[in-house]
């Protein structure tokens, strides 16, 4: 590469992000709205009309099903947004909140389904709960007959998604948080008299706000519009709006098609209306909000909500980990019935049983893993680094245009996309499995990595040029050692999105790329627990040890520089 | 209608290859097959048939040179859809789909749209022992002519499967699993009725209930089928409320139904496979305590079928896979309940008496039922039934 050229090849690099993210979800919503509106000539729609409209409201359970999603998507966020915040707002003063982001984060990176089906078992009348509490406490023989798993309001769904949209609302304020200069402010408030949490929620929330609408925006449409969560925790009959679309996208009788992109377009309809209403909503608070602020309160009740915010999510947080627990257990159980609270007999021929079964999906689930982090760092890397060459910072739009794929439902573009890939003869390649990955990766990890990058101290590259470095030579030994443990742990991230991606893996890969995730999507519809169990913690373990890399290797491999150990 | 003349194109295209399929000689196939990679489309909901078909994998890979990929599919439709989308995008040769585990609904889907490559299972030198005489699904396929577009490899049965320690006289009707249910409130479910099974499981109230059995035979209409159905409904009004969760949640599919029985949610399954007891009981996903019971009157039965599309990528190595499937060692591995514990297809008089002794030599289990116990099969009826009961049950009961 010559020193000519590539200060042009990194100017194309935002473009080229943009168009990897934004073609695909493009073409794909034009593959479901012509099909929504009766047009699909491949398979005899060849003029415009409502039939798939009409279609998809005369099905018996339609009403139930607009209404579960909306019900189930719009509760799931304002919950999460009410027990972050309330989290923050109580916990900020103690000194482990800095790394409260350490500890959620394998929560985090745990993909969604893995702990969905750690929770189905969890919260079943047969499940862990009950088994420890029978019968000596309950007196239960027999399990109950109640609906705590797939119930048809979808409160077991409501509770699934908040396991992990709580931390990420979380790690998204902790660092919003590094933006405003929240010590100063929270002093100051704390000095006027104000409670711990009061200060937090008057003083600093309002500073914050503008910065995380956009993940919770992220939260509202992925609650609205989840598949694999809602295909393992919510219910069936009616099923939400999204497993609706998936289940007649796959169905026998192709005409189908036509009502399931109609379901799928009127749920980004859904979504687009309730993130518009949320918006309304904020403006409404704002104004209350400022009139309590005004009021200059002290000791209200915002000190108590906090704490029973808090320990909500500790009960969260609890859940998950009991979830991954139990499925840990059942990985190595032989016979474990009801009301036993352990197995009767161990075993680890689950483990060596499966290893050939489990062994091919896991080396697909690294290979894409790798690829989609590797691809994605690549662009992200190139975009900061042309960033930060003097050439303008991105604006607002931009980051719009990063949460895209985060904000329209995957239902909505997937099945488009896959025709799309189809004509181009890419379906069920590991190259277009990669692709799918990368739309949903590249976001994460340019919101991971952009604030450490642009934060980094422009005077040691000045330094470096001055000794006669050249621009490659400055990224790659001054750069890129200093960033190392943020570039890792954005790596990790895009690892473990990658990891826990199963629509996308399911229409690209024309389900003839098997992950661990859609390996484990597809049992859970009721094969074997044990393997189920080994299933999810092999989904687990990869993004972990992904993490756990990430934070060691800087200090192992800068165990002689103290200060690239990172702890920036 | 551009779309019918693209239907006919297509099944001219696969007639033409068909008869090239018939003229070739076994040991052209065998050698074309060699390196061939099949995809094999195949329901992944039972954790024995995956691993049958793992070990059908190593064994084609070994003998044959053929590369055999399972599919994973949570239902057959997708299968069926993939090659929908690839004839939608003109992909009329090299296609991703090699072969399918089909029957049905699906079968008769892909047989009026010609997506299916065939007749081809006169060329596979096993077929010649399949029974066509008394195991009339092998070559009826829920009404439908198989005319050799798809190649039998394992039977089913409806059975129900029961806990004998909390249920000593089991059911022998439905009429009597009415009675039972109002007896035992919350301990029966069926699979949903979306599923193959959950759908079985009313078919088996119609043929018992219906006033005129035969007209099952015959595509639904709209003027018999409410008639015909309406006293199965009336049983499942009256059994719907005594169901597992009052019948307003089902599991999924048999597994998931199979579950709720070891995890003591319910006491009573129905299955498909009349080795499923002895089967899940071996591989410890039922207490040892399980039992099997026949309907007395005879309960309804089919064959699965592999089948091969039209624009298959590698028809040659589909078809060993679907020859190799049949051959009698293979046949008796399946049957074995340590393995999948599926009856075989074959027929046992066309057998040398070595090949009849590898059956003779499985292992026998209280839970498995005797060929006596298992009686008559009843046919399937037409697939428009199962189409329009799925309807109406989902008229009736989503709300």
């Amino acid at each position: 590469m010559s020193m000519v050229r590539r200060p042009g090849v990194l100017r194309l690099a935002p473009a080229l992000t943009v168009g990897i993210l934004l073609l695909p979800i493009a073409a794909g919503l034009v593959g479901t709205l012509l099909p929504a509106f009766g047009y699909l000539p491949a398979i005899g729609g060849r003029t415009f009309n409502l039939d798939g409209w009409r279609r998809l409201a005369d099905y018996p359970g339609f009403g139930t099903s607009v209404a579960i999603t909306i019900g189930t998507g719009v509760l799931t966020s304002a919950l999460a947004v009410i027990l972050a915040f309330g989290c923050c707002a109580s916990l900020h003063d103690r000194p482990w909140m800095r790394r409260l982001g350490a500890w959620v984060a394998p929560i985090l990176s745990t993909p969604h389904s893995a702990i969905a089906l750690g929770l189905a078992f969890l919260l079943a009348p047969s499940g862990w709960i009950a088994r420890a509490l029978s019968p000596w406490l309950t007196g239960w023989i027999l399990p109950p007959d109640v609906a705590t798993v797939g119930d048809p309001a979808g409160v077991a769904l409501v509770l699934g998604l908040l396991l992990k949209e709580v931390p990420y609302l979380i790690l998204m304020i902790v660092g919003a948080l590094n933006q405003v200069q929240a010590r100063a402010h929270l002093a100051i408030a704390r000095a006027l008299g104000y409670g711990p949490a009061e200060a937090w929620l008057k003083a600093i929330l309002p500073q914050i706000y503008p910065q995380i609408r956009l993940p919770i925006y992220a939260v509202i449409a992925f609650s609205l519009s989840v598949v694999d969560v809602a295909l393992i925790l919510g219910p069936s009959n009616p099923p939400p709006l999204a497993v609706l679309a998936v289940r007649w996208f796959s169905d026998a009788d192709i005409q189908f098609y036509f009502p399931a992109a109609a379901a799928a377009i009127l749920l980004l309809l859904l979504v687009i209306g309730i993130i518009a209403a949320w918006r309304g909503f904020e403006r409404c608070a704002m104004l209350v909000g400022r009139r309590w602020i005004a009021r200059g309160g002290r000791g209200g009740i915002a000190t108590t909500a906090a704490t029973m915010a808090t320990l909500l999510f500790g009960v969260t947080f609890a859940l998950s980990v009991l979830a991954i627990a139990g499925m840990a257990v059942w990985s190595v159980a032989d016979q474990w019935r009801f009301p036993d609270a352990l197995p009767q007999a161990w075993s680890l021929a689950n483990w060596m049983r499966r290893f050939d079964g489990l062994a091919g999906p896991a080396w697909v689930t690294v290979v894409v893993g790798a690829l989609a982090t590797g691809v994605a760092l690549c662009l992200v890397l190139a975009c900061l680094e042309n960033e930060s060459r003097g050439h303008r910072r991105p604006g607002a739009a931009a980051l719009w245009i990063l949460y895209v794929p985060l904000l329209v439902p995957q239902v909505a573009f997937l099945f488009g996309a896959q025709v799309l890939l189809v004509r181009m003869n890419l379906d069920g390649t590991l190259a277009a499995v990669v692709w799918a990955h990368l739309i949903f990766v590249l976001p994460y990890l340019f919101l991971s990595l952009a604030d450490p990058w642009r934060a980094f101290d422009p005077r040691y590259a000045q330094t470096a040029a001055s000794l006669g470095a050249s621009r490659m030579r400055v990224f790659f030994a001054v750069k890129l050692p200093i960033l190392l443990r943020p570039v890792l742990i954005a790596g990790a991230v895009a690892f473990a999105v990658s990891v826990g991606q199963y629509l996308a893996t399911v229409f690209a890969g024309n389900g003839r790329v098997a992950t661990l995730t859609t390996e484990a999507v597809t049992l859970a519809a009721g094969a074997d627990r044990r393997v189920i169990g080994a299933y999810a913690v092999a989904q687990t373990l990869f993004p972990l040890i992904a993490y756990v890399g990430a934070v060691l290797l800087p200090a192992l491999l800068f165990a002689h520089r103290r200060g690239l150990r990172g702890h920036q | 209608m551009r779309v019918r003349t693209l239907a006919a194109a297509v099944a001219l295209a696969a007639l033409s290859v068909a008869v090239s399929a018939q003229n070739l000689d076994w040991n052209d196939i065998v050698a074309k097959a060699r390196g061939q990679t099949v995809n094999f489309n195949a329901w992944a909901g039972d954790e024995k048939s995956n691993a049958f078909i793992q070990w059908a994998a190593q064994e084609v890979g070994r003998r044959y040179g053929v590369t055999l990929v399972h599919v994973k599919l949570k239902d057959t439709a997708e299968a069926v859809t993939r090659v929908v989308a690839e004839k939608a995008a003109g992909r009329n040769a090299g296609g991703t789909v090699d072969l399918i585990w089909i029957n049905g609904p699906n079968f008769l889907a892909m047989k009026q749209q010609a997506l299916l490559f065939g007749p081809f299972t006169q060329a596979l030198p096993s077929y010649a022992r399949v029974d066509t005489t008394t195991i009339r699904s092998n070559v009826i396929d829920f009404t439908i002519p198989v005319d050799g577009m798809e190649s039998p490899w394992r039977r089913a049965q409806i059975v129900f499967v029961y806990d004998g320690k909390r249920v000593t006289n089991p059911p022998k009707s439905v009429a009597e699993l009415l009675e039972w249910a109002k007896k035992n409130p919350g301990r029966l479910t069926h699979p949903s009725v979306r599923n193959f099974l959950g759908a079985t499981f009313l078919k088996q109230a119609l043929w018992e209930l219906a006033p005129d059995p035969a007209a099952l035979q015959r595509p639904a209409t709209d003027d018999n089928f409410a008639a015909i159905t309406a006293p199965m409904w009336t049983w499942y009004d009256a059994l719907r409320p005594y169901l597992w969760r009052q019948g307003r949640q089902l599991p999924e599919n048999g597994p998931a139904q199979r579950q709720l029985l070891n995890d003591g949610e319910i006491d009573m399954l129905v299955s498909f496979n009349p080795a499923e007891a002895a089967v899940s009981v071996h591989a410890g996903l039922l207490p040892d305590s399980v039992r099997t019971v026949v309907f007395a009157r005879g309960t309804i039965g089919n064959t699965s079928f592999v089948a091969i599309p039209y624009n298959a990528a590698h028809k040659e190595a589909a078809m060993v896979v679907a020859d190799f499937l049949l051959e009698p060692a293979t046949q008796a591995h399946a049957q074995d309940f340590r393995q999948m514990g599926n009856f075989t297809v074959l027929d046992f008089a066309k057998l040398s008496p070595d090949e009849k002794r590898r059956f003779d030599e499985l292992p026998k289990s209280p839970a498995l039922p005797t060929n006596a116990e298992l009686g008559t099969t009843v046919l399937e009826p037409h697939p428009s039934w199962m189409t329009r009961i799925a309807n109406e049950w989902e008229k009736r009961y989503t709300k």
